[in-house]
């Protein structure tokens, strides 16, 4: 006898036996942001694997319209792993089934090239730190012991409003007189949105070469902007082999709070709400919620506010588990976008900043700003370009 | 249907692109390779009419550097049989190549070779039509489409200005594949090292290359501007009369 897809789900998803606790009491269909457009949200996911009756779900795209932001997840009465696990999982089928949107599978195959989902060339990794008065250091080129090995990642490498973010980050630990040092050209893509799209061997792939080049340094912690980076070195990475410690720069920067705050001497009279990342927040409970908020709060003149939606109810970006190469997938589906909801809710705390500390915010924040006409309004910025302001300014 | 492909690496216009100090070729210290995206197309149509009517495909390449992980994607995507040639290869036309794809080809036996139509360093001539002239087969290019038909094939030619032909061809023939009929397929990286530990990759060695026929580069170059846009500037009010009064000019505005 053959064995069912469910079966198959259950034993090569990991902790996948909890599916078998589903009530299908529904509170993971009603908290997705895409439920109202997905045809098999989770909770009807789990029900079709029951009945034996995935072939329609395969079918249906439903499946792309996850961003993996973790809701599900989060308010799961029977802590079932649905957004690293089953959803993923089920995307993985999806893949090997050929059925990926065109924009996701370029994203992957440049992942494979060149090491970045952008197909950007891997020589030009560290590029975004030319100009800066103090050079940022290449691990390759140094010969020492660091404090910091800063993994920069992808859209904080090349992307070029968040290089921004990038060379505010270097201002900080150069104010800061951190020895920290970047991998330049040796770094790949950390992994975590290609592996919660379903692309686990790519992932795997990833995290070896990444691993095995942070292996050759000597370093006390690994320091990230990206909030992807750091939940997959600290949730994922071990699962193939390397363990490193990893803190979101934001982490790193409050426990430095009574070094930082005489540095920060320049009032910034702004309201200003924050974005939880859902990456640094709900997923797999980083629950890193206070340390952003604490940095807001010490920079002086700043009025902090809180949206309605924050900490684990935050709303999602639209960026992550591959849905930064989704979003004309799922405009055409939705008509809506969930970084237009925030916004709009940014403005409605009265915030003349929104601030966000996750390199996909940025650019999917700043283009919601323009697609909803609201440039004139709101302003989005990184924390960390907030602290520099707040320095050097 | 027995279909080979000949897969072609390409300079990868990521990189910038350097020219030697003789001033008339790439300079190759860092050039990176990459597969010609249109026999990405070739192979997805090879594998298409495999899986509706049956058959192989093989693929070939000439071994020009990290062309390994191609050729085990390829057998992960659903081909037979990989082939690397071996030798000495930087900087060879479509003239050479294809002097060193014949004798291989030659001795494979196949109903239909598939080529990407056109590649971005082709400077002598598309490597289809060279291969078809050396086998003495007929070729057809820019291809959009193929279909058997009575132990022929019927294909899809694309013609500017949005005309589409259907032409009946005699196998064996030469395709010069523009677009596969659906895009080229994505393959998951598990199936591929996968392909990596299972499947074995042909080497033949090279033959001599001929490059006889070939126009010869004389000089390598970035385009030159032969003339430059006019800007217009100062107060955006005055910008716009400006621009009024050249578009009134050419006859644009009345």
């Amino acid at each position: 006898m053959s064995t069912s897809m469910y079966d198959t789900i259950l034993e090569t998803t990991p902790r996948g036996e909890r599916i078998k606790l589903c009530i299908q009491c529904g509170m993971c269909s009603g908290i997705c942001p895409h439920g109202f457009v997905m045809e098999y949200p989770p909770r009807l996911l789990i029900a079709a694997l029951r009945a034996d009756d995935v072939a329609p779900v395969f079918e249906s795209e439903t499946l792309w319209l996850c961003m993996s932001c973790f809701a599900c997840s989060q308010v799961c009465p029977a802590q079932i792993p649905l957004t690293s696990g089953l959803l993923a999982r089920l995307k993985a089928e999806m893949l090997l089934r050929g059925k990926v949107p065109a924009e996701l599978q370029s994203a992957l195959e440049n992942t494979r090239r060149y090491g970045n989902p952008l197909g950007e060339s891997p020589r030009k990794r560290a590029a975004w730190a030319m100009g800066l008065t103090t050079p940022v250091p290449i691990m390759a080129q140094l010969k020492e012991t660091v404090d910091v090995l800063w993994f920069v990642g992808d859209y904080a490498s090349y992307h070029p409003r968040v290089q921004s973010v990038s060379k505010a980050m270097a201002r900080i630990f150069q104010a800061l007189g951190v020895r920290f040092g970047i991998l330049g050209p040796e770094e790949n893509s950390d992994g975590d949105v290609q592996c919660l799209a379903g692309e686990r061997g790519l992932f795997e792939l990833l995290a070896q070469k990444n691993g095995r080049t942070l292996s050759k340094y000597r370093f006390k912690e690994i320091v990230t902007t990206d909030p992807h980076t750091y939940n997959v070195f600290k949730n994922e990475y071990p699962t193939v082999g390397f363990s490193f410690p990893v803190k979101h720069y934001t982490q790193f920067l409050a426990e430095r709070l009574t070094q930082l705050k005489p540095l920060l001497r320049h009032e910034q009279k702004y309201r200003v709400t924050y974005h939880d990342p859902c990456t640094l927040g709900r997923a797999n409970h980083n629950d890193v919620y206070e340390e952003p908020r604490q940095l807001l709060q010490a920079i002086p003149g700043l009025e902090f506010v809180e949206m309605p939606h924050n900490r684990a109810n935050t709303i999602c970006c639209g960026g992550g588990g591959g849905g930064n190469w989704l979003d004309g997938f799922t405009w055409e589906r939705a008509h809506t976008r969930t970084s237009e909801w925030r916004v709009k809710e940014a403005l409605g705390s009265g915030a003349q900043i929104l601030a966000v500390a996750c390199p996909y915010d940025m650019p999917r924040f700043e283009d919601a700003v323009k697609s909803t006409g609201q440039e004139k309004e709101l302003i989005v910025k990184d924390i960390a370009e907030l602290l520099t302001d707040a320095i050097f300014d | 249907m027995d279909i080979v492909v000949p897969i072609k690496f390409v300079p990868d216009l990521v990189e910038e692109l350097e020219i030697d100090a003789s001033g008339a070729a790439l300079d190759r210290t860092f050039l990176r390779l990459i597969p010609n995206e249109q026999d990405d197309h070739a192979l997805e149509q090879a594998l298409l009419l495999k899986e509706r009517h049956g058959g192989t495909v093989t693929v070939l390449t000439l071994d020009t550097g990290d062309v390994d992980e191609t050729l085990f994607t390829a057998v992960a995507k659903g081909a037979d049989r990989v082939i690397k040639i071996t030798g000495d290869f930087a900087g060879l036309n479509n003239h050479a190549i294809a002097s060193l794809l014949h004798p291989v080809l030659q001795n494979l036996s196949f109903d239909l070779i598939l080529t990407g139509t056109q590649a971005v360093d082709d400077l002598d001539g598309s490597l289809g039509t060279l291969l078809a002239a050396r086998l003495d087969l007929p070729y057809v290019g820019y291809i959009t489409g193929v279909m058997p038909a009575d132990g022929n094939v019927v294909v899809r030619k694309e013609y500017p200005g949005g005309l589409i032909a259907e032409m009946a061809i005699r196998l064996p023939a030469v395709l010069g594949i523009q677009a596969a009929e659906k895009p080229p397929r994505y393959v998951v990286t598990s199936l591929v090292m996968q392909a990596m530990k299972t499947a074995r990759i042909e080497e033949i060695e090279a033959g001599q290359a001929d490059s006889r026929g070939a126009a010869g580069v004389a000089r390598m170059f970035r385009p030159e501007a032969a003339a430059h846009a006019e800007m217009i500037e100062g107060h955006p009010d005055q910008v716009a009369d400006a621009l009024v009064a050249l578009l009134k000019e050419r006859g644009l505005l009345s």
